[in-house]
């Protein structure tokens, strides 16, 4: 299992090789492809580029968009730009939090579901905003969470009520 | 009707994020396959478009060319636009934009207030050209500022005509662009690089996109200019990764304009070739600062570093260059044809030409709008932007973005320039502008900018690093009604020591928001830390809510919805929250029957409630 993951990212990472512009877009690549980084990704990468895996860690680190653990078939991002903060994002989030059972960055054992916020999605206008996977949806209300995340999850949650 | 040739109706569908977001490809879809099945399509065109601005109202379409300004379409709405408009030349008067002030229904585009009142530059093509078709583009004049630049220009001429146009950059320092070309241009090591900073990260924010999605070439245009000017093949430009239609649509237009030869090699023939590479950022708000972008270029973690040497001395992989914003080279093609003279008539003494903002948050028409520079706040945020949300009362602005300062009503007549709004104690920054009205908590907001600022502080500095989370601490203290009468002071003397002790702009306006918000709202702060209370009923530990007995009817919604079981009663009883164990949520007060109103809101009060549950209609 874990050769076949090495092999695969093999493939993903070959046309990085020799590129002047490496590191970052090569970790996209991985993530684009695993949704998250494996570990046999980071020193992968640090042998096309000439870096040491810890090297490749610290930068995949410094930089939001990267993950090192999966995330679920559904993954929701919860705009807390400063549009959506003055338009209640705070509180969809909170909402979100308890229809999944999860907080913000973590996954569902299942992994049905996962869950993070994000500073903007630049869809200001529409505020308070989510994207779930790439669908984006706007102008939130609790009760639209209720739908988008219907209850099963919270039943979940709270086997005895 | 029927006869009218193809090229006079066409219809414009907004397809940028925030009208896909409400299922615009829907509408482009139908409205394709309907004028197919009605025998139209040698007759009327359809056609989308990047992004209006108008977000708000979104879908959007325009059909010419009459111009008539559909909003909030809907994929059913499509029958009956094509049938009533197209084939009966009767509009749709119900979707047309209506003035939430006078509720006036106004049909034509070109009389909408929130456009008649904007001069648009920068976004001159968006909304009205597509995006992925070069053609359309060079339609408008494109790469015609790039020829006359390459052909009847030489690099010393066109810096002089940007220099002499007073243009500044538009990411938000407002350094003066022609100044920082010749630099680049003087700059004696070779290679050297252009690179555009599309690293939009502001909260808020969206001028950038709107302008990558909706008009890539003019961008481009504005780069390959610029590399022609400095004396280089190699232009990068580094996208935010959230942003991906606007990195696809970027691919589609270098693309195009490679077939062309209006980029690439020898471009027009010349002897000057020009390529740009993308780069997708990775989710760091400090890569918005130029030398971290450009270590971020490099596949290094995005941190910046001391300056000088300036990057037009030694910026990506240490050599010269010139680092400007998305919107400052979607200007230049415009400054190349129409001349400086022309471009410094419009705005004030020391800022030219126009400002684009993102305007959102609490105001009735959020959206992207461009103004001559000099304009006055009030005409902004009322004329333009339609004033605050369902009636409600302005109560500050917020401009630049998480480090920006927040404005109040007092200001409002303070004209919108580089100088002023850094006077008041906020800054222009890239454009943001959020409009807070009387509900919105400047404390709580304060919190919320620092903690944006201190999550993304990259670490190097350690008063940024540390600084911000020890304020932080004290203003959730002020916030959880455990604040001391000599907080505030505190609050300014660690912002004044972390913006003096930081190298780059993140950490030195980081603290801005509490200090303006301090400066100006002074009362609400107090209002905090001494009375305990929080006046726009925001802060959780400063507020709480009740049932009003004699309102509830004991429909028992409101505890079958409480998420913490903290609502007991029962059927046609009057309904009680524990107050030890309700959380604060709202979810009663929204759940509420309007009919009922039951639920409050209070701050620094107490209501007389029963402490169990009793059966309506007991006093």
């Amino acid at each position: 299992m874990s050769r076949d993951l090495r092999e695969q990212i093999r493939e993903i990472l070959a046309p990085f090789q020799g590129r002047n512009v490496v590191l970052i877009p090569a970790l996209q690549a991985v993530q684009e492809k695993f949704g998250y980084l494996p570990e046999v990704a980071m020193e992968e990468i640090g042998r096309i580029a000439d870096l040491s895996t810890n090297v490749v860690y610290g930068v995949a680190s410094f930089y939001a968009q990267f993950r090192t653990t999966p995330i679920g078939k559904r993954h929701v991002a919860v705009c807390q730009g400063t549009a959506c903060h003055v338009r209640g994002g705070a509180r969809i989030l909170e909402a979100i939090e308890r229809a999944l059972g999860i907080k913000a960055g973590e996954t569902r054992p299942d992994l049905e579901y996962s869950l993070e916020t994000v500073a903007c999605i630049g869809a200001c206008a529409l505020a308070p905003t989510l994207r779930i996977n790439e669908d984006t949806h706007g102008k939130l209300t609790t009760n639209e969470i209720e739908q988008l995340f219907p209850k099963t999850s919270k039943q979940e949650e709270k086997p005895n009520s | 009707m029927e006869t009218r040739p193809n090229s006079e109706c066409r219809i414009l569908v907004c397809q940028s994020t925030g009208c896909e977001s409400s299922k615009s490809d829907k509408i482009t879809q139908a409205l394709e396959n309907q004028i197919k099945e009605l025998g139209l399509s040698k007759n009327v065109e359809v056609k989308f478009t990047g992004c209006h601005g108008f977000c708000q109202q979104g879908p959007i379409v325009i059909v010419e060319p009459e111009g008539v300004f559909y909003t909030q379409v809907k994929e059913a709405d499509v029958p009956e636009i094509l049938k009533s408009h197209i084939l009966e030349g009767k509009y749709v008067e119900r979707l047309f934009y209506h003035n939430p002030v006078t509720g006036e229904a106004i049909p034509l585009y070109k009389d909408v207030p929130f456009y008649c009142r904007q001069q648009r530059l920068i976004l001159r093509n968006c909304g009205h050209i597509n995006p992925e078709i070069i053609e359309d583009y060079l339609a408008t004049g494109g790469y015609t500022a790039l020829r006359k630049a390459i052909f009847e220009m030489n690099p010393e001429s066109i810096i002089e005509e940007i220099t002499r146009s007073g243009l500044r950059g538009r990411g938000g320092a407002g350094f003066p662009t022609g100044k920082k070309w010749e630099e680049a241009y003087k700059a004696k090591e070779q290679p050297k690089y252009v690179v555009c900073n599309g690293d939009e990260g502001d909260p808020g924010a969206f001028m950038d996109r709107s302008v990558l999605e909706a008009d890539p070439h003019s961008v481009l245009e504005g780069m390959a200019i610029a590399g022609y000017a400095v004396g280089t093949p190699y232009g990068y430009i580094y996208v935010r990764a959230e942003y991906p239609l606007a990195v696809k649509r970027l691919r589609m237009a270098i693309a195009q304009a490679k077939e062309r030869n209006l980029m690439g090699n020898k471009i027009m023939g010349s002897e000057f070739s020009f390529d740009v590479e993308i780069m997708q950022g990775a989710g760091a708000f400090v890569c918005g600062e130029g030398s971290a972008l450009m270590y971020s270029i490099e596949g290094k973690r995005g941190m910046p570093r001391v300056r000088p040497p300036r990057s037009v001395a030694s910026g990506l992989w240490s050599k010269p260059t010139s680092l400007n914003n998305v919107k400052t080279y979607a200007t230049v093609p415009l400054i190349i044809n129409r001349g400086a003279d022309w471009f410094s008539s419009i705005g004030t003494e020391g800022s030219k030409g126009t400002a684009v903002f993102a305007l959102t948050g609490k105001i009735a028409n959020s959206g992207l709008i461009e103004v001559p520079m000099g304009t006055v706040l009030r005409q902004v945020v009322f004329d333009i932007g339609g004033g605050v949300q369902e009636g409600k009362k302005f109560k500050a602005v917020q401009t630049g973005g998480p480090s920006g300062g927040c404005l109040p009503e007092t200001l409002l007549d303070l004209p919108i320039d580089f100088e002023s709004l850094t006077k008041a104690g906020s800054m222009m920054g890239s454009g943001g502008m959020v409009v807070m009205d009387t509900d919105t908590c400047m404390v709580d907001l304060a919190q919320f900018f620092l903690k944006f600022c201190s999550n993304e502080s990259c670490g190097k500095c350690v008063p940024c690093r540390e600084g911000l989370p020890l304020m932080i601490d004290i203003m959730k203290k002020i916030t959880q009604g455990e604040g001391e009468p000599d907080d505030i002071q505190r609050l300014i003397n660690m912002g004044e020591t972390i913006r003096s002790g930081s190298l780059c702009g993140l950490g030195t306006t980081a603290p801005n928001p509490v200090l303006s918000s301090i400066r100006y709202f002074e009362d609400e702060w107090k209002a905090h830390v001494i009375d305990k209370i929080c006046p726009a009923l925001v802060c959780r530990a400063l507020i709480n809510f009740y049932i009003l007995p004699d309102k509830c009817a004991g429909c028992g919604i409101c505890a079958r919805a409480c998420p913490v079981e903290a609502i007991s009663g029962g059927k046609r009883m009057i309904h009680v929250i524990d107050q030890e164990k309700c959380i604060k949520c709202a979810t009663c007060l929204e759940k509420c029957p309007d009919r009922f109103s039951a639920v409050v809101k209070v701050t620094g009060e107490h209501v007389t409630v029963p402490k169990e549950p009793v059966p309506v209609g007991t006093k």
